[in-house]
């Protein structure tokens, strides 16, 4: 059988790697952007020099050929499902079995005026990542609209290299669309240590200008105001990259429709990752799609067993995510919503410089059982929080065993018990911080040893 | 507007960097401009020195060179706790001409070994340079110095100096700081300044913090007899001590610990690595050529010191009778290929364009060792967290080592390896939080 796969990233590579571990099949991946696999996520490392792109490569190049992964660098301009073949750009054709597509995502767009000019850019390729290098080489200012991932991450490249920033957030505060007000504030906060960096909050771009050439000379913000810069950055989030599928019989909605086993309208076509739209006819929930590395790869791994081993349906973990801003680094593991729904509890802990910060997220009845943490500076456990989310541990359990959640490195200052005081606070309850960090706290969690 | 799927199929293989972008862009505060400028006419006062131009005044020469280079290096180094906020400061480093291997990088390299070249075989032509070190060895030893009491001196100010700024650009990690403390005060103490109040109280000059198998003279059937035979209770002492740490000391703190209670938290050599190194550790090859090539190499030293020590027993309880000079050979070509043209000309010479521990990693057999345990009897592993990693490479650029941490976390696999000497970079540089050094149940560390 040959699987061909459209997209080298971490949900296609996921796929054709473990394809190759369980079976036999043929794999060839088609991509466009780069020959091997590199790591996306890692484009701001590049840009900083921190790492070279040959660093970000997760695998050697002999990998590939070792593993009986044929690599075809090229372009999909057309997929014929009723004949299962592919048209490429050089004007080969390539038949398949079966094909996954994962293509992700593209920056998106509002159809601003002024949005292709020279020097106007979004961030997700690596031909993004050398347009940006290259204009931004000599630039005075850049100006960044949209105050998401992606925007904080351009606003540091721009500060590593010291070119002042206008970083435009259409929030109150800094992506307070996801993270609850103290963990927004204290991000917010945090940009605005790092001079050079103008925070815009609740400010929107109106348009681009064209400086007679073609190229960017400055935008005009939602308030008027004119700010001159040679290069902006469009961070207003992804949209699945789909054109070459919706040119095809494949259904497409704001992704390629899939259902819960990544299988798409037509047959033998998966699709994976930041392109997927899945479905959930039975349970009547809204369609998702998950732009996130995670994800992706989750998908990647899902579709190669359902191809090689059962079909099973897509089972989606209890959701995690990380993030740093500048130097603060953010974990959360299951629900913690920016704000809070009816329903729920919340328990927070910031210190003083607000540098570190913990949040649990619990039901508000009787079980008060945990449904999320948000951790800013600390560093936790995934597979201790999943397990308290997972065995609906109550919120008090957890605060006595908080410690073993703890993933900092060895003499960090352990913070639990501060937020085990607040809760002592808040509920006039007695509660005693029974464990430390180490990992034989957190084994002895997983295994339901009774704290010593 | 350019984008992920090209209009036009735009493939590419490397970001170009122009020269223009990568210019240095922090201007040097003139405090620091002033310093650099003091650090290098100390080098050259030194290097002057050598041709014996400042024999009348050895004083001034020692301040004119050590102290005048010292005093530039720290005034260099310290405003970079002002200019550093808690973090991570690796802007630039990809692009920086002496930690990139650039021209810079390779003149650094040839200097440093060139330097060793002189010190173990041609040290004649430093009998003038040497100079520089007398007064503290007049001070310390009561005796005047030789070329060892110089490469001490420069090994140790050079630990001390670039501890300063270890701790300055790690400083959002205690465990960076303590351990980096910890390395500098043992170089310190007991690698330089106790074994020159030793022998200023006409003892062995005696390394506390070295043991057999990488000093290796340690176990040798005539120091052995030697020392185990003399009234003075302190050798005795000593010998045992060497034999406690090579025999006892060494399994059972690995076993608790892993290696890092020595290579990254006592060692001399790691103190080096870990400080002078620090700029250059990215430099380490992690393809899996060379973690083939580290294992051939280190397990050859290992058989070649282990072997060498047994000959030289064998030989010794047979009075010579059989292997004659053979055996005293071997101790030789060992002490030349290992001890002096492996551990120092290229251990530490080609930091810049190898990394900082070359030696650590192909050649130190005390490392072997250590490493065997720590794979096969520890309970110190690297933990993964969950899911977490993005695959970014951070931890495997920056791991001294050369172990690819990533290949490991992106699989949420532990790092369970031989060679990691527990330096926790790795674990400081990943901006997701996904690995610490962590000690637990030896059982299971290993996926199967
Ligand atoms: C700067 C940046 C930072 C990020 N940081 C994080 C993070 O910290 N954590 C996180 O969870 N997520 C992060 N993300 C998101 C994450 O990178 C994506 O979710 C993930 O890469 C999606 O993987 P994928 O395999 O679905 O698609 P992609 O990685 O987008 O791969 C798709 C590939 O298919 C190619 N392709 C598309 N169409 C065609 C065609 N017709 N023919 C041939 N090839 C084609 C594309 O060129 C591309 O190479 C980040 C994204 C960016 C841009
Ligand atoms: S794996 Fe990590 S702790 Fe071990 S040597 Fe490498 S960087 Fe240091
Ligand atoms: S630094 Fe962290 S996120 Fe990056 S590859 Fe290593 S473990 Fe993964």
């Amino acid at each position: 059988m040959h699987i061909v796969i459209i997209g080298n990233g971490i949900a296609g590579i996921t796929a054709a790697r473990t394809i190759r571990k369980l079976s036999d099949h043929r794999v060839t991946v088609i991509s466009s952007e780069s020959k091997h696999f590199f790591s996306r996520t890692a484009l701001m490392y590049i840009y900083m020099g921190h790492l070279t792109y040959e660093q970000t490569k997760p695998y050697e190049d002999w990998f590939w050929a070792k593993n009986r992964i044929d690599l075809v660098h090229d372009h999909v301009k057309s997929i014929q499902t009723d004949t299962k073949t592919l048209l490429l750009l050089s004007g080969s054709h390539l038949g398949y079995d079966k094909l996954i597509i994962a293509t992700g995502s593209r920056p998106r767009t509002f159809g601003w005026k002024g949005q292709d000019l020279r020097g106007v850019q979004g961030l997700y390729s690596l031909q993004d990542l050398q347009t940006m290098v290259d204009t931004t080489t000599n630039a005075k200012r850049g100006v960044i609209v949209g105050g998401g991932l992606i925007g904080i991450e351009t606003a540091e490249m721009l500060y590593s290299r010291k070119i002042p920033v206008t970083f435009l957030v259409r929030e109150q505060r800094y992506w307070n669309s996801v993270l609850p007000d103290e963990e927004a504030t204290m991000i917010t906060n945090h940009i605005r240590e790092h001079e050079g960096i103008d925070l815009r909050l609740q400010t929107e771009l109106r348009e681009i200008l064209d400086d007679g050439s073609g190229a960017v000379r400055g935008i005009i913000t939602s308030s008027g105001e004119e700010i001159p810069c040679e290069f902006v950055a469009l961070t207003v989030g992804v949209e699945p990259n789909i054109d070459v599928v919706r040119a095809s019989t494949i259904t497409c909605g704001r992704g390629i429709l899939v259902n819960e086993y990544f299988e798409t309208s037509a047959s033998d076509v998966y699709a994976a990752g930041d392109c997927a739209e899945m479905q959930f006819p039975e349970s009547a929930a809204p369609s998702r799609i998950e732009p996130l590395w995670y994800a992706a790869r989750a998908h990647g791994e899902s579709i190669a067993r359902n191809i090689c081993l059962e079909r099973a349906a897509y089972a989606r973990k209890t959701f995690f995510n990380s993030a740093k801003f500048f130097d603060i680094e953010y974990q959360t593991y299951g629900t913690v919503s920016a704000k809070r729904s009816k329903g729920e509890e919340t328990i927070v802990w910031q210190d003083a410089d607000g540098k570190r910060l913990l949040r649990i997220v619990y039901a508000n009845d009787a079980t008060k059982r945990v449904l999320g943490f948000n951790v800013m500076g600390v560093r936790f456990r995934q597979d201790v929080c999943t397990h308290w989310i997972e065995r609906q541990t109550s919120v008090e359990e957890v605060l006595t065993e908080l410690g073993a959640a703890n993933f900092d490195p060895e003499f960090f200052p352990e913070c639990e018990a501060h937020l085990v005081a607040e809760y002592n606070r808040q509920t006039g309850r007695n509660l005693v911080l029974k464990r430390k960090r180490s990992l034989w706290n957190a084994v002895a969690v997983l295994t339901g040893k009774a704290a010593l | 507007m350019p984008s992920a799927t090209p209009s036009s199929f735009i493939p590419l293989e490397n970001i170009i960097i122009p020269a223009g972008f990568s210019k240095p862009l922090v201007e040097l505060s003139p405090v620091r401009k002033i310093a650099l400028a003091l650090f290098v006419m100390g080098l050259l006062v030194f290097i002057i020195g050598g041709t014996g131009a400042f024999t009348a005044v050895p004083l001034l020469y020692s301040f004119g060179s050590l102290g005048l280079a010292t005093l530039g290096a720290l005034l260099y180094l310290l405003p970079l706790f002002r200019e550093y906020k808690p973090g991570i400061h690796h802007n630039g480093i990809m692009f920086s001409k002496v930690q990139s291997r650039g021209a810079l990088a390779w003149m650094v390299g040839i200097g440093m070994t060139g330097f060793y070249v002189l010190l173990y075989w041609y040290a004649e032509y430093l009998q003038h340079c040497i100079r520089a070190a007398d007064p503290l060895s007049f001070w310390l030893r009561g005796k005047a110095a030789d070329q060892w009491f110089l490469y001490g001196t420069l090994y140790t100010l050079a630990v001390v100096i670039m501890g300063v700024r270890m701790i300055a650009k790690y400083r959002h990690s205690r465990y960076q700081i303590i351990r980096t403390l910890s390395v500098v005060v043992f170089q310190l103490m007991f690698a330089y300044l106790i074994p020159a109040w030793l022998q200023m109280m006409n003892q062995p000059e005696f390394y506390f913090t070295y043991f057999w198998p990488l000093k290796y003279d340690y176990l040798n059937p005539a120091n052995v007899r030697y020392f185990l035979a003399s009234p003075n209770q302190l050798m005795v002492f000593m010998i045992i001590w060497g034999m406690i740490m090579t025999f006892v000391a060494t399994p059972v703190l690995t076993y608790f610990f892993g290696k890092r209670w020595y290579c990254s938290w006592v060692c001399g050599c790691g103190g080096l690595a870990e400080t002078l190194g620090d700029p250059f550790r990215q430099n380490s090859d992690k393809s899996l050529k060379a973690w083939k090539i580290e294992r051939w190499m280190i397990y050859s030293v290992l058989i070649f010191v282990t072997s060498m020590t047994g000959l030289l027993w064998v030989n010794s309880a047979m009075q010579g009778g059989v292997l004659g000079e053979f055996s005293l050979g071997y101790a030789k070509a060992y002490s030349f290929f290992v001890g002096s043209l492996f551990s120092g000309v290229v251990g530490t010479g080609f930091y810049p364009i190898m990394g900082s521990r070359v030696w650590c990693r192909f050649g130190c057999p005390m490392a072997a060792v250590l490493g065997l345990f720590q794979r096969h009897f520890s309970r110190f592993r690297i933990t993964t967290n969950g899911g977490q990693c993005i695959s970014c490479g951070n931890c495997s650029t920056y791991c001294e080592m050369g172990i690819d941490v990533r290949s490991y976390a992106q699989r949420g696999e532990n790092i369970v390896r031989a060679s990691c000497v527990g330096c926790g970079v790795c674990s400081s540089v990943c901006p997701r939080g996904v690995l610490s050094l962590e000690n637990g149940a030896a059982k299971g560390r290993v996926k199967q």
